[in-house]
C-alpha cells in the first residue's frame, strides 16, 4: 500500500522556479494496479523519481505501508527504498553483468552472502521465466527479455510496491503483452501494489484497475478504469475508448453514437432498438470488450431521426448512453492528444 | 659528421644487449612504479571529479572547479617544463635530483593529472539511469561509484589506461635526459650525444616494440572487458536453440 499526501515538487528557486508537480494525492492498496497516463512532459518520471525518493518532494508526503518516507535521511532512506521496486524504462541492465549478476544487484548491496544471493536469483529468474538466460549479458537478450530481467531485479528484496515508469515504452506488442501479464500474475500471486506509469493508453487498458492522468503537474482526472469507461462524459474514459473511423453514415440517416455504461448491456441490443424506436439500424463501428471482468464499449450507428429523445431513453434502457453526432463535428473526433512519446 | 663519429666511438655490436636491456629493465620499472602510482590516485580522483561535478552524487561546485583546475594545471605544462619545475619538490620527496626516484615523482603528477581526465571522460559515457538503478536498489554512493560508474567504464578505463601507460614511456625518455636512467638515457647519451647510430636505432625498436606490446596488450583487455565485443562466445550458439520462454521478441 502506497499513498501520497499533498505531494509537490517545484524545480529551481524563486523567479526560475517550476512548479512539476502539484498537490497530488491517490493511493494504491496491496493487489492493485493504478496506472497513470499524461502526456510528454506531465511531470510522470518526476512523479517516479519522488515515489522512490530519488528526488526530495519539495512537500507533502510518500507513505508506504503507513511509514512517511519524507522525512528519512539519506541512510535510512536506503533502506526505506527496500520496500519499493523500482523497473525502469529501457530495463537499465548493467552492461558488464550477466541476466543473474543484474538480478543479484539489490542482494549484493544489501551484503547478502554469496549462497544467499545464488538461491535467490535463480528463484527470481524462474518466477520471469529465464532460468535458461541468467548467464546471458544484456546484449544477449530481446527487449521483452530485458525487461524481465528489470523486473526480477526490482523484486530481488521482496518489495510491497512495484514502481514501472514506462516499463512497456518502446516494445514491441507481443512483449509488451508478456510484460503485462506478468505483471498481473505478480500481482496476483504477491499482492504487490503497482503503480504504473505510462503514455500509451492501449497498455493502460490491458493492465490497469484504476487510472489518474497526470497533466500539467495536475491529477485533472482518476478512478477505477472500468467506471471510466462506462462514463460517457469522461474525458479520460473517451480518450481510453478504442476507436476507429467509422463506416460512411447512409443518406437520409443520423449519426449516434452509445457507449456502453452498466454492467447490463443485453448483448442484442442492436435488434431491441430498431425494434423500440421503430427504424432499422446501421451499424457503422463498434469495439465491444471485456476489461477486468466487465463488458465495456462503444458503437456508432445510424438511423432514421424520429425524435431525438425516443432514442435516448431507448438506448437507457438498454443500459447506453446516445448522443446524437451532427454533421458539423468531425466524426469521433480524435481522442485529447496523450500519444506522445515520454 | 655522425659517419666519422660512429666509426671511433661506437659501442661494440656485442656490448650493445649488456647496454640495452638493463636500461629497458628500469624503464619499465619507472613505469611500472607511476602506472601503479597513477592506477592508486588517478581513479579515485577521476571518480571525485566527475561526482564533483553537477549532477554528481556529491554535487560541490566549489570542490569541483579548485581539483578540476589543478588538474588542468597538472595537464597544461609540458613535461620538460614541469620536471624542471617541480624539482626543488623531487629532492624533498626523493632527496635527489636524478636517477629512478626523481624520475617518478614527476612522471607520477603528469600521469595521474592524465589519468583523472580520462576516468573523468570514462565516467561521463556511462549512462546517468545506471546511477538512478543503483540507488533505487539500495546502493551507498561508494557502491554507486563501484558498480555503476567504475565498473561499467572498465573498457574505457582500460583503453584510456593504455594511452596513458604510452605516454609515460615517452615521458620516461625525457626523464632520461636529466639522467633518470632507462632506455631514454641510453639513447640520449649514446646515440644523441654520441652519434652512435646502431646504438639510437636499437632503442628506436626497442621502444617500437615496447609501445606496440603494450597496445596490443591494451587492446586484447578492453575486448576482454567488453561483453559484446567477445565475439566467440559460446553463449551465444547455446542460445540460438529452442527458448523455453513464454514469448519471445525479435
Ligand atoms: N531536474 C529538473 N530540473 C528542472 N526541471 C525539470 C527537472 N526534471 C524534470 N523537469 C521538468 O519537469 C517537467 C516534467 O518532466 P518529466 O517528469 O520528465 O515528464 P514526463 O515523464 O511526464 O514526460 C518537464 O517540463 C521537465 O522539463
Ligand atoms: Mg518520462
Amino acid at each position: 500500500m502506497i499513498s501520497l499526501d499533498k505531494l509537490t515538487k517545484v524545480f529551481g528557486h524563486g523567479p526560475h522556479a517550476t512548479v512539476v508537480l502539484e498537490d497530488l494525492n491517490f493511493s494504491v492498496a496491496e493487489r492493485e494496479i493504478f496506472a497513470i497516463v499524461g502526456p510528454s512532459g506531465a511531470g510522470k518520471s518526476t512523479l517516479a523519481q519522488c515515489i522512490n525518493l530519488l528526488e526530495r518532494p519539495t512537500s507533502g508526503s510518500v507513505i508506504v505501508n503507513g511509514e512517511n518516507l519524507s522525512h528519512l535521511n539519506e541512510e535510512q532512506l536506503r533502506i526505506a527504498r527496500r520496500r519499493i521496486g523500482t523497473i525502469f524504462q529501457s530495463d537499465g541492465l548493467f552492461s558488464r553483468r550477466t541476466a543473474a549478476q543484474n538480478v543479484a544487484l539489490p542482494l549484493e548491496y544489501l551484503g547478502a552472502t554469496k549462497g544467499e544471493a545464488k538461491h535467490r536469483v535463480a528463484e527470481l529468474l524462474e518466477r520471469v521465466g529465464l532460468s535458461s538466460r541468467a548467464n546471458h549479458f544484456p546484449h544477449e537478450l530481446s527487449g521483452g527479455q530485458r525487461q524481465r530481467v528489470g523486473i526480477a531485479r526490482a523484486l530481488a528484496l521482496r518489495p510491497s510496491v512495484l514502481l514501472a515508469d514506462e516499463a512497456t515504452s518502446g516494445l514491441d506488442p507481443e512483449s509488451t503483452a508478456s510484460i503485462v501479464a506478468l505483471l498481473k500474475e505478480l500481482r496476483d500471486d504477491l499482492g504487490l501494489a503497482i503503480l504504473f506509469i505510462t503514455h500509451e493508453m492501449d497498455t493502460v487498458l490491458k493492465v490497469a484497475d484504476s487510472v489518474a492522468r497526470l497533466d500539467h503537474g495536475h491529477i485533472v482526472e482518476s478512478g477505477a478504469l472500468v467506471s471510466l469507461l462506462r462514463d460517457p462524459t469522461s474525458l479520460l474514459g473517451q480518450a481510453l475508448r478504442p476507436t476507429s473511423t467509422p463506416a460512411v453514415l447512409p443518406a437520409g440517416k443520423d449519426q449516434w453514437q452509445l457507449v456502453y455504461a452498466n454492467a447490463h448491456v443485453p448483448a442484442d441490443w442492436l435488434s431491441t432498438l430498431s425494434l423500440t424506436v421503430g427504424s432499422p439500424i446501421s451499424l457503422l463501428g463498434a469495439s465491444i470488450e471485456t476489461i477486468n471482468g466487465a463488458v465495456v464499449g462503444q458503437a456508432t450507428i445510424g438511423l432514421n431521426a424520429t425524435d431525438d429523445s425516443t432514442i435516448i431513453n431507448a438506448a437507457l434502457d438498454l443500459g447506453l448512453v446516445a448522443e446524437r453526432i451532427s454533421e458539423q463535428r468531425p466524426l469521433l473526433a480524435p481522442a485529447p492528444v496523450l500519444e506522445i512519446v515520454a | 659528421m655522425s659517419v666519422i663519429h660512429s666509426a671511433v666511438n661506437d659501442v661494440p655490436l656485442d656490448k650493445i644487449p649488456a647496454l640495452v636491456f638493463p636500461a629497458l629493465v628500469e624503464t619499465l620499472i619507472m613505469v611500472g612504479i607511476v602506472m601503479v602510482i597513477v592506477i592508486v590516485v588517478g581513479v579515485p580522483l577521476g571518480a571525485l571529479v566527475h561526482n564533483l561535478a553537477p549532477g554528481g552524487l556529491i554535487e560541490n561546485r566549489a570542490a569541483h572547479s579548485t581539483v578540476s583546475w589543478v588538474v588542468s594545471i597538472g595537464r597544461s605544462l609540458p613535461f620538460l617544463i614541469l620536471m624542471a619545475s617541480i624539482m626543488p619538490f623531487t629532492r624533498l620527496i626523493t632527496g635527489t635530483n636524478i636517477g629512478i626516484a626523481a624520475a617518478v615523482v614527476p612522471m607520477s603528477l603528469a600521469g595521474v593529472a592524465f589519468f583523472t581526465r580520462i576516468v573523468e571522460n570514462s565516467l561521463r559515457s556511462v549512462p546517468p539511469s545506471l546511477v538512478r538503478v543503483a540507488r533505487a536498489s539500495g546502493a551507498s554512493k561508494l557502491q554507486v561509484v563501484r558498480t555503476a560508474q567504475l565498473s561499467e567504464a572498465v573498457p574505457q578505463i582500460l583503453g584510456g589506461l593504455t594511452i596513458n601507460t604510452i605516454a609515460m614511456i615517452e615521458y620516461s625518455a625525457i626523464a632520461g635526459t636529466i639522467g633518470a636512467g632507462g632506455i631514454g638515457y641510453v639513447a640520449v647519451t649514446y646515440g644523441y650525444q654520441r652519434f652512435d647510430n646502431t646504438v639510437m636505432l636499437v632503442t628506436i625498436v626497442i621502444l617500437v616494440v615496447t609501445v606496440a606490446l603494450v597496445q596490443l596488450l591494451g587492446d586484447a583487455a578492453v575486448r576482454l572487458t567488453t561483453p559484446y565485443a567477445r565475439r566467440s562466445s559460446k553463449r551465444m550458439r547455446r542460445a540460438a536453440p529452442v527458448s523455453s520462454e513464454p514469448v519471445l521478441a525479435a
